[in-house]
């Protein structure tokens, strides 16, 4: 299975990438040659491995339910471009 | 055309932790915009989750209290999406392989049992919120909501009506507070519901092209969102049109509901599995744990409260509403027998509700404690008072006059018991009220009714109304 120029564009448009068409077509190229690689991986007989959904072979360790954060709101706010009254500030958005 | 609708219902449960699902931050409601938002919720650069154990523990209580599997592994997954309110660019859910998954709850519509069966519940984090007031033109973000934990319970498409649906909303509302897994407080957005309506012709067996209505924080406007909407289903398809799969808001102000703007791509979530979290592990032992330390549930409480007090489907059900109303039930109940039960659950579901509701408190608020309830209870059996004066000694319990029987001495409600004193009541009531002794003695069954009223007004309310009934009755029917 190989990507199309547009499978590329709208994979780059979901991800909010901005790309010209060289980028685009240099893209396809490079995701294509990675997909060559799948497809090869593929063809490995898996009937008796069980799938995994991490590399690592371990369970997810759990946290006490305790608030162990204080408030950062001094901290953080200026990290954003714009803010006011506590509130980060974005362009209007509106469903 | 005869129309059957369809329903489904998603809802979305906080779940009542104290800090959130993968950091340390608080999820305590009302905070200034900001203050409760770490260096993880808001996504900073190489930050880690950290699953919230308390998160797990909640969610599989509901399903073991729905009857569900609780896979014994599960996968945390990205649902990718861009919105400001989502600083990660991705929401952590789960997405292939759910903690929770199938189960069922038991519903009454009306007086008809149903049971809809569940599809899933999956763990994932809530969002922040975007307020829109004017900010010259820009939209504010409030994150200290980002990653209050969620139990997104997804229920089979069960339903065949807007009544349904509130049937199972309100009972799936009642088990989350029974469990305690949530607080249940819809107007902070605690329990929040979508609900995918779809219609088809009488008969048909596939399911017609459903619309998802989002975020419906109420039971009345949940069914009036429903009502609108097969109301527009079966218009368009009247007219000859088709429904367009898409997401809808209801409009509560316009009693309507209408489509969100929506990118074409916006459904495209490419989920994969979340490389920063492990996979879930639930095992025997953890189950076994968690089941001991469950509460008896409403199903069974009710099954119990007309097996072991002999109570009416319909109470059990009024007094298994709540756990804590059942609690109070089974502690006022505690040392009475036989008809006393349906006394107390009269009282609960009479006076005491209905101060409640005036007073706009809970019942674990309630100004008469159980114990004090049994009390008056124990009076009325034993035949000190009437239950009409029971009424008083409520209402002066209520506003803190003191205890059942202060109250009964300090004001002289003692039920009047004693013959001699009964005969002498009936007897001037019988002196005084010649016509209607009149009417009786001619065959009119009412006048002796008016009679025995005449006697409780003498009496203040305090006679014994079966003793009056015997007395009077001998006294016109034998003269003695």
């Amino acid at each position: 299975m190989a990507l199309t120029h547009d499978d590329v564009c709208r994979v780059a448009r979901l991800a909010r990438l901005r790309q010209d068409e060289a980028q685009a077509q240099s893209m396809l190229t490079e995701l294509n040659r990675i997909f060559a690689l799948m497809e090869q991986m593929q063809g490995v007989d898996t009937t008796l491995v069980e799938p995994m959904s991490h590399p690592r072979d371990v369970a997810q360790r759990l946290r006490a339910d305790r608030v162990t954060e204080s408030d950062r709101r001094e901290q953080l706010l200026p990290l954003a471009p714009k803010s006011e009254n506590g509130l980060y500030l974005v362009p209007k958005v509106i469903e | 055309m005869n129309w059957e609708t369809v329903i489904g219902l998603e809802v979305h449960v906080q779940l009542s932790t104290h800090s959130k699902i993968f950091s340390g931050a608080s999820t305590a409601f009302g905070a200034e915009p900001n203050a409760q938002a770490c260096d993880i919720d808001v996504a900073l650069p190489g930050v880690l989750p950290v699953l919230n154990a308390a998160a797990v523990d909640k969610a599989v209580r509901l399903g073991l209290a729905v009857g569900a599997t609780i896979n014994p592994r599960s996968i945390f997954a990205r649902k990718n999406y861009f919105y400001p309110d989502l600083p990660k660019g991705y929401q952590i859910s789960q997405y292939e392989i759910p903690v929770v998954q199938g189960g069922s709850i038991d519903i009454l519509v009306g007086e008809q049992p149903k049971t809809v069966q569940l599809t899933r519940a999956h763990l994932e984090e809530d969002a922040g919120k975007s307020l829109h007031e004017d900010f010259h033109g820009m939209t504010g973000i409030d994150l200290n909501r980002a990653g209050t934990p969620l139990l997104e319970i997804v229920s089979e498409p069960d339903m065949r009506g807007a009544a349904e649906a509130v049937a199972y909303g309100k009972a799936l509302h009642a088990l989350v507070r029974w469990l305690d897994i949530c607080d249940g407080n819809m107007q902070e957005g605690s329990f929040r519901m979508d609900a995918n309506v779809s219609v088809r012709p009488a008969g048909v067996a596939t399911l017609g092209t459903r619309c998802e209505i989002k975020n419906l924080n109420s039971f009345r406007f949940l069914e009036r969102a429903i009502d609108y909407e097969v109301r527009r289903q079966i218009e368009v398809l009247t007219d000859g049109g088709t429904i367009r799969q898409e997401t809808r808001l209801y409009d509560p102000d316009r009693d309507e509901t209408r489509a969100m703007r929506s990118k074409e791509d916006a459904h495209d979530y490419r989920y994969f599995p979340d490389p920063d979290l492990l996979p879930l592990e639930i095992d025997e032992a953890y189950l076994a744990q968690v089941r001991s330390s469950m509460p008896e549930l409403p199903a069974q409480k009710r099954e119990r409260f007309t097996s072991e007090f002999g109570l009416s489907v319909y109470d059990a059900n009024l007094l298994t509403g709540s756990r804590e109303m059942a609690d109070y039930f089974e502690q006022a109940a505690a040392g009475l027998g036989g008809q006393a039960f349906k006394l107390v659950a009269n009282w609960i579901g009479g006076a005491l509700s209905a101060r409640l509701n005036d007073e706009g408190i809970e019942i674990t608020a309630s100004k008469v404690s159980p114990v004090a309830l049994r009390a008056l209870v124990e009076r009325i059996v034993d035949g000190t008072i009437s239950g009409k004066i029971a009424r008083d000694v409520f209402d002066a319990m209520w506003s803190g006059e003191g205890q059942v029987d202060e109250i009964i001495e300090r004001r002289g409600l003692r039920q009047i018991s004693d013959s001699g004193a009964l005969d002498k009541l009936v007897d001037e009531v019988i002196a005084s009220n010649g016509s209607q002794v009149a009417d009786y003695r001619s065959g009119k069954a009412k006048a002796f009714n008016a009679l025995v009223g005449q006697v409780m007004k003498a009496s203040k309310g305090k006679a014994n109304p079966q003793q009056v009934n015997d007395i009077l009755r001998r006294k016109l029917d034998t003269g003695v």
